[in-house]
């Protein structure tokens, strides 16, 4: 029985090893290889193809294509990648593989049409892709949504916006927003409110988590716009009663009976330069804001992640 | 020292759909086989004759006791060279020759180089397949294939040699080669343990036997010894068709076949019958001793068991 | 102790390559080859591509075929046909026997590679009628497929180990389609929370990735291959194989045969 307790030991031991052994390699072997599965898979990118040789298995491939689509975006997303060209095609694969996987259609909206870093720069794909999911699920209101968000923030067509929530807005069970929105395009699109309306909307209706912590990040930029807007406006109205810029923000608060030093979403006060500009203090904590950065800053995309 | 001592070896296992009913394959064994006998142990399909000669050989762990293999521990590995095996209805490797399989086994149990063919040869004639080189063991009958067995068993020259059934499958010149080459076996000094249901090959060559049922020890003993003349009785036999008045005044059971006679008579009247035959010119042929029979003995003992258990349910 | 198990590996090799079913497959596989020349002339500018895909392909699916009928005969045949029990009562100790019989078949496969192997080839030239120098890429994709059939080979004598030879072909054969999946079950982990996250990582680690090891589709467009990547894929197919030959190792250690 002693040599069957020593063999078991060094098999026990041995497996032990191998398997943390293996599992280190196979990091490692990833990290030579990042792209490699994708483009491997994408030798085969004609959509017509793949679901035949899928062999009735559509579901289970679309599930596939739509990890790797994600694992696609994100990792390169991570690594401030300026190209997503494989973005569209893999998304494309999976919703012929699975038209009703609303989800692959959203990530579309969100991350096809804005420019890079934060997405593919192709919101003409992106239509193109949402309305193939209308085609297929013409009943689902979000698509129409997305359709018009789209059309709204990347290629800033009101009127095209404006189509798209009202064909939404008639669906069963849509959102009583959109036909609000469908109004709203009309006369008060560049305003912030709607801006943000359009956001919270958003993050309210989907459960991706990659869509939301966009929709949180854009929500932040847009309070941080509009509150340097407001606060300018303030240091012109002080210069414009006074014939000087303000000596310091505490002089401007009190000047201009503004409630309260004001901060930004993260916390931290507004600051106001000797130029009379009013500047975020860590501009890269936002990643869409257009006002309140430094002049000559080139925006670096930051995720706040909704980590559990 | 004896060749095999088998200490309180036993076997249970679990059965049942969740593994929950235990179910005794082997009761514990108490055995001892001396060095240089033939022993057989005997009893019927599914009594524990296999599981007991796995558990030896190592292929089956037991759930209790220990056994002693030529004054070593079972377990120890280089027991088995020098030991050899024949399990039952073997099979073997289909795509070998005859002489390559021999010449893996004499690998594995560490002969020689030089020495290898010239045993794979011998042993091959001694089991009497002469004339099968190039011949693939798939084509090989069940009878050529016993043979084989045989000799992968006996090729390392093993002190000590397991046999599973080993007649079984032969044809009655099969099985008295067997017998035959279990006799050389004992005259070369060898220990032969074998396991068989077929009573009369055990009565002809076994020194001693153990009788196993129902995974239980029945019995172990010379075969002499358990079949001896318990009747008393022995059986005249002498030519020609006549009885004699004053054997048939002993109150003798003759038979009448063809041209001889058989009578059965007491032992103390031995003598008195012998006369009468010779007073009367009549030839004779043999005096036979009535022993039970091994069956009988075997029969009894397991109805004996059958009723015990019986009574005590 | 190491005699023993070149005796039982030399054995195997033997009777795997007497069985005629070796044949077939080769043959098989071979034939595909030459179809391959046939279909690649549908389209002459992809003649080539087609001839290396489709006959790597071939080769690579062929063997695991044979990988996993033979894998599966090693050790449930063996039990079921008693083979085993002759070979176990002489001084030859269980993992011996494993390990042993492991060798012996890889050492089929890695023939019958060379053989299939010779086929592409062979198709190759007759389309291309040379050879260049990016062909030597194949040479490395057929390397990468025995490291596949090693780790293979692993798991049909893990599962032989203890399983009916049915069930241990199906476990193989399933856990080399997962394995073909193993990078997209590590992606599905990524997005999991939770114990499910963990659980589902454990699993993509512990079954085999062949992920690494397909580079089929990119030699056929004549893309190069890191010498690293070499490196690594040797090295995780050895351990691998190492750890369900161990698995398979401790399990038969304690197995009643029966």
């Amino acid at each position: 029985m002693k040599q069957r307790r020593k063999t078991s030991i060094v098999a026990g031991a041995c497996i032990v090893f191998s398997l943390a052994a293996s599992a280190v390699i196979l990091h490692r072997t990833d990290q030579l290889r990042p792209q490699a599965t994708i483009e491997d898979v994408l030798f085969v990118s004609s959509p017509k193809v793949l679901k035949r040789a899928s062999l009735g298995y559509d579901g289970l491939l679309a599930d596939i294509y739509w990890t790797r689509a994600v694992q696609y975006f994100g990792s390169k997303h991570y690594n401030n990648a300026q190209s997503y060209n494989l973005l569209f095609p893999l998304l494309e694969i999976t919703t012929h593989l699975d038209p009703h996987l609303v989800v692959a259609y959203e990530f579309g909206a969100s991350f096809l049409a804005p420019p890079p870093p934060n997405g593919a720069g192709q919101p003409e794909r992106a239509i193109q892709l949402m309305e193939y999911g209308i085609q297929n699920n013409p009943d689902d209101w979000k698509l129409y949504y997305d359709l018009g968000f789209v059309y709204y923030m990347n290629l800033k067509d009101y009127k095209k916006a404006s189509e798209a929530f009202a064909r939404g807005s008639k669906v069963p069970d849509a959102h009583p927003f959109l036909r609000l929105l469908a109004a709203q395009m009309a006369e008060h699109a560049d305003e912030y409110d709607t801006s943000r309306m359009l956001w919270t909307t958003t993050y309210q209706n989907t459960e991706d988590r990659e869509i939301r912590a966009n929709a949180v990040e854009h929500l932040r930029s847009l309070r941080v716009d509009e509150d340097v807007t407001h606060l300018q406006e303030a240091v012109t109205y002080f210069g414009k009663r006074t014939g000087r810029l303000p000596a310091s923000m505490t002089e401007l608060v009190a000047a201009e009976r503004l409630p309260g030093v004001p901060v930004d979403p993260d916390g931290n006060p507004y600051e106001l330069t000797a130029e009379g500009r009013i500047e975020v203090r860590v501009p890269s904590d936002f990643s869409f804001a257009t006002k309140g950065l430094p002049p000559g800053y080139q925006p670096v995309t930051k995720f706040h992640d909704l980590q559990p | 020292m004896p060749a095999i001592e088998i200490l309180g070896l036993e076997k249970t296992y679990m059965v049942g759909f969740w593994r929950k009913r235990p179910k005794c394959a082997l009761s514990p064994l108490h055995l001892t086989v001396e060095d240089g006998e033939i022993f057989g142990f005997l009893g019927p399909n599914g009594a524990g004759k296999t599981t007991t000669l796995k558990m030896l050989m190592g292929l089956v762990f037991p759930t209790a006791g220990s056994a002693r293999i030529l004054g070593q521990d079972w377990t120890d590995p280089q027991v088995k060279a020098q030991i050899g095996f024949l399990p039952e209805q073997p099979y073997f490797y289909d795509h070998l020759t005859a002489h390559e399989l021999l010449n893996y086994y004499a690998q594995l149990s560490g002969v020689s180089g030089k020495e290898r063919s010239r045993r794979v040869e011998a042993m091959l004639q001694r089991v009497g397949l002469p004339d099968v080189k190039g011949v693939q063991l798939r084509k090989f009958s069940k009878g050529m294939l016993q043979r084989v067995g045989i000799a992968q068993a006996i090729l390392h020259d093993p002190k000590l040699v397991f046999f599973d059934e080993p007649m079984s499958g032969l044809d009655p010149m099969g099985r008295r080669e067997v017998r035959d080459l279990m006799e050389q076996l004992k005259h070369e000094g060898k220990t032969v343990f074998f396991s068989t249901h077929i009573l009369s090959d055990a009565e002809a060559l076994c020194d001693r036997v153990a009788i196993i049922h129902k995974g239980q020890l029945r019995g172990v003993g010379a075969v002499a010894d358990l079949t001896s003349s318990v009747q008393g009785k022995v059986e005249v036999i002498w030519q020609g068709t006549q009885v004699p008045a004053s054997i048939k005044a002993l109150g003798a059971e003759c038979h009448v076949t063809g041209d001889t006679v058989r009578a059965m008579i007491d032992e103390n009247q031995q003598d008195a019958a012998i006369d009468a035959l010779r007073r009367e010119r009549l030839r004779l042929i043999a005096i036979i001793p009535v022993r039970t029979s091994l069956e009988a003995y075997f029969v009894e003992k397991l109805q004996r068991a059958e009723t015990t258990a019986g009574r005590m349910a | 102790m190491k005699a023993r198990v070149v005796h039982i590996a030399s054995n195997t090799f033997r009777e795997a390559v007497r069985d005629r079913v070796l044949y077939n497959l080769i043959a098989f596989a071979v034939l595909l080859s030459g179809a391959a020349i046939l279909v690649g002339q549908i389209s002459i500018d992809i003649e080539k591509l087609v001839v290396i895909n489709l006959g790597l392909t071939a080769v690579s699916l062929f063997g695991l075929v044979i990988a996993i009928f033979i894998g599966i005969g090693l050790v449930s045949k063996e039990i079921e046909k008693r083979t085993l029990y002759t070979v176990l009562s002489r001084p030859v100790r269980r993992w011996e026997f494993i390990v042993g019989k492991f060798f012996g078949l890889a050492g089929t496969l890695v023939v019958n590679t060379f053989f299939m192997a010779i086929g592409v080839f062979a198709a190759l030239f007759y389309v291309s009628h040379k050879f260049v120098r990016a062909d030597a890429l194949i040479l490395i994709a057929l390397y990468f497929i025995v490291l596949e059939f090693l780790i293979i080979c692993s798991l049909a004598l893990l599962f032989s180990s203890f399983s009916s030879p049915l069930l241990s072909a199906v476990f193989a054969f399933s856990l080399f389609v997962i394995g073909s999946f193993a990078e997209d079950l590590r992606g599905f982990a990524g997005m999991a929370h939770g114990l499910t996250r963990w659980l589902v990582t454990g699993a993509a680690y512990l079954v085999p990735n062949f992920s690494a090891f397909n580079v089929i589709g990119s030699i056929a467009h004549e893309q190069p291959v890191a010498a690293q990547l070499v490196w690594h894929n040797t090295l995780y197919a050895l351990f691998y194989a190492a750890m369900a030959l161990s698995g398979a190792v401790l399990i038969f250690e304690y197995r009643n045969l029966k």
